[in-house]
């Protein structure tokens, strides 16, 4: 199965029209406490069109990164179904990567041998400095291919782990709340510097972050989920224009509207 | 005297200031003239053949201290590091002026428990071959029991902290066998292996195979899980996970275990050599007592300390060159 859903997008991988459909259907997953089952998920359906930007959004703690988890292929669901352009998840896949909060760089590596280790990993031996290299251009972190990650700044180092999912040229790219540690201006930089990626490379994105406006700035649909155990409350479409800006009116009165939707007055 | 010598080395920077003198140069020479001095000219109390060339030596070194610390800076890393160590190596002749009079020149400290430097100067000069001998000797069986050890002992840990199923089996065995201070097994070991020199390879290897073990499975065990997530999702296989994941990741705390080995495989090849084999540092200081030869007694400690001392240098030197990746190192 892995073997089937490596094959066909081989292709296409190369020739850049890289976004994947990704399919949810019927997901509920529970956490086993000391043997009590503590449900997270209940029953989530949810589509990701080829090339399509998807949010989640949450409040914290209601079980959105465990789906992210489980769309990567890190756990299997207790039931349900999730299929990646019709063939079903059964474990983690390099087409499919996951962002996750912390940078998580391995510390013992250069910049360069951390955005090279998905390349290394498969034993894809050649080109790989310069894979490496040309993703951290992408990512603007040339000229950092020698630094350890602890000379690193938080943004750099969530720079560094963009660029560790790019050289693979994903096919959908799994972000876990990828800005959530950053600090407010840098936040907003990274934002623009995900668009873009986005933009030029128009892979299927999904998204979990816990900012209605990030998810209002970045996403073409926001599914709203409740709290634990997270069930979807709402699936609402984005249609501005890109760039966009936090004032625009429509994106304010979407913004009051999620709001409401999460309880909260807006 | 200190005080005086950095308030020289603080002088005003003029660009026509007077040439410097050497001062910490020249209170070093001043102090290994005192002590070539006090051995040549006080009377001694007892026969040592050493006493003229162990002055002369002092003599040597407090004429070119002087002058080489002068030239220090021309001199590149060796005038740098004379420079960093000229105060020990003035605090040094101090040290053995202080010994000089207390023992050959007063004999306040009795002969033959407390020899002058120039008795163990002569152990080193005429003993040399059987002394040497008994270093390569430890070395070989000290090298050689570590490099077991610290190989299976490394095997083990990776085993026990990445296999549920290893673990559960070795780790019972660890925790009762482990704490057991290798040199307990040490008359069990003697019958049972065919030679002393097995025996002793064997418990040397033992004592640095425990806490390697230990640390390196603590190391593999506590890495950190989302490593592993993020080389899951980039497609790495098992044996990537293990080899390029779990053990750089534990390398800083196989080191310590490396370190804690090699302490252990001191203490245990020195009681092993004094108890069975008859070769090495640790026989050569049973024997240095049995014939009330206290000067090489002192000699073998000397070199031991400077065997034992270069190892862990080693050991650290190797720990810089592979973990440089981490921050704050302690240095050695």
């Amino acid at each position: 199965m892995v073997a089937a859903t490596r094959a066909r997008p081989a292709v296409r991988d190369t020739a850049g029209a890289g976004g994947a459909r990704l399919t949810v259907e019927g997901v509920s997953h529970a956490f086993d406490i000391r043997g009590t089952a503590l449900p997270v998920l209940d029953r989530i359906g949810l589509t990701v069109e080829p090339g399509g930007f998807v949010a989640l959004l949450g409040p914290s703690g209601c079980g959105k990164s465990t789906l992210l988890r489980l769309v990567a292929g890190l756990e299997p669901p207790d039931e349900g179904r999730i299929a990646v352009d019709g063939s079903r998840v059964a474990g983690p896949d390099p087409s499919r990567i996951l962002v996750f909060q912390d940078p998580t760089l391995y510390p013992w590596r250069t910049v360069r041998g951390n955005v090279a280790l998905g390349l290394e990993a498969r034993g894809l031996g050649r080109e790989r400095a310069s894979r490496a290299d040309a993703a951290l251009r992408r990512v603007g972190l040339d000229g950092f291919a020698e630094v350890y990650p602890h000379q690193l700044s938080g943004g750099m180092a969530q720079r560094a782990a963009l660029a560790r999912a790019l050289v693979n040229e994903p096919r959908l790219l799994l972000l876990d709340e990828p800005l959530g540690k950053l600090d407010a201006l840098t936040r907003l930089a990274m934002q623009a510097e995900i668009l873009r990626l986005w933009q030029e490379a128009r892979f299927s994105a999904l998204l979990v972050t816990h900012d209605v406006e990030e998810a209002l700035v970045l996403a073409e649909r926001v599914i709203v989920l409740s709290d634990r155990p997270a069930a979807i409350r709402a699936d609402i479409r984005v249609g501005q224009p890109y760039p966009r800006h936090r004032d625009d009116p429509e994106l304010v009165r979407l913004r009051r509207e999620i709001l409401g939707i999460l309880g909260q007055p807006g | 005297m200190a005080s005086l010598i950095s308030v020289a080395g603080e002088a005003p920077q003029g660009a026509h200031r007077l040439p410097q003198l050497p001062w910490r140069g020249l209170a070093a020479g001043a102090a290994w003239l005192a002590l070539a001095g006090a051995t040549r000219l006080l009377p001694e109390d007892g026969d040592f053949p050493y006493t003229a060339a162990f002055a002369g030596a002092a003599l040597a070194l407090a004429l070119a201290l002087p002058v080489a610390s002068a030239l220090a800076g021309r001199l590149g890393r060796i005038g740098a590091a004379l420079s960093h160590w000229t105060p020990w190596l003035t605090a040094l002749a101090l040290a053995f002026l202080a010994w000089e009079l207390v023992t050959a020149k007063s004999g306040l400290l009795p002969m033959p428990f407390f020899p002058p430097p120039q008795a163990i100067l002569e152990v080193f000069l005429e003993d040399w071959p059987k002394l040497g001998g008994s270093i390569l000797a430890s070395l070989k069986l000290l090298l050689g029991g570590y490099l077991i050890g610290a190989s299976l002992g490394f095997a083990a840990g990776v085993a026990i902290g990445w296999s549920k199923a290893v673990g559960y089996w070795a780790h019972p065995v660890l925790r009762f066998v482990g704490p057991l201070p290798a040199t307990a097994w040490l008359p069990l070991a003697f019958f049972v292996f065919p030679s002393s020199w097995s025996a002793s390879t064997f418990l040397v290897a033992l004592a640095t195979g425990f806490p390697v073990t230990v640390l390196t499975w603590s190391g593999v065990a506590g890495v950190n899980k989302a490593y592993f997530d993020v080389a899951r999702t980039l497609g790495a296989t098992p044996r990537f996970l293990v080899l390029r994941v779990a053990i750089p990741a534990a390398l800083p705390h196989v080191f310590v275990g490396l370190f804690m080995g090699l302490g252990g495989s001191f203490a245990v090849l020195v009681v092993a050599e004094m108890l069975g084999v008859k070769s090495g540092l640790g026989w050569y200081l049973q024997w240095a007592q049995g014939w009330a030869a206290y000067a090489n007694l002192y000699a073998a400690l000397i070199v031991m300390a400077l065997m034992c001392s270069g190892l862990i240098t080693l050991l650290f030197r190797l720990r810089d060159r592979v973990l440089s990746w981490q921050k704050g190192l302690v240095q050695w």
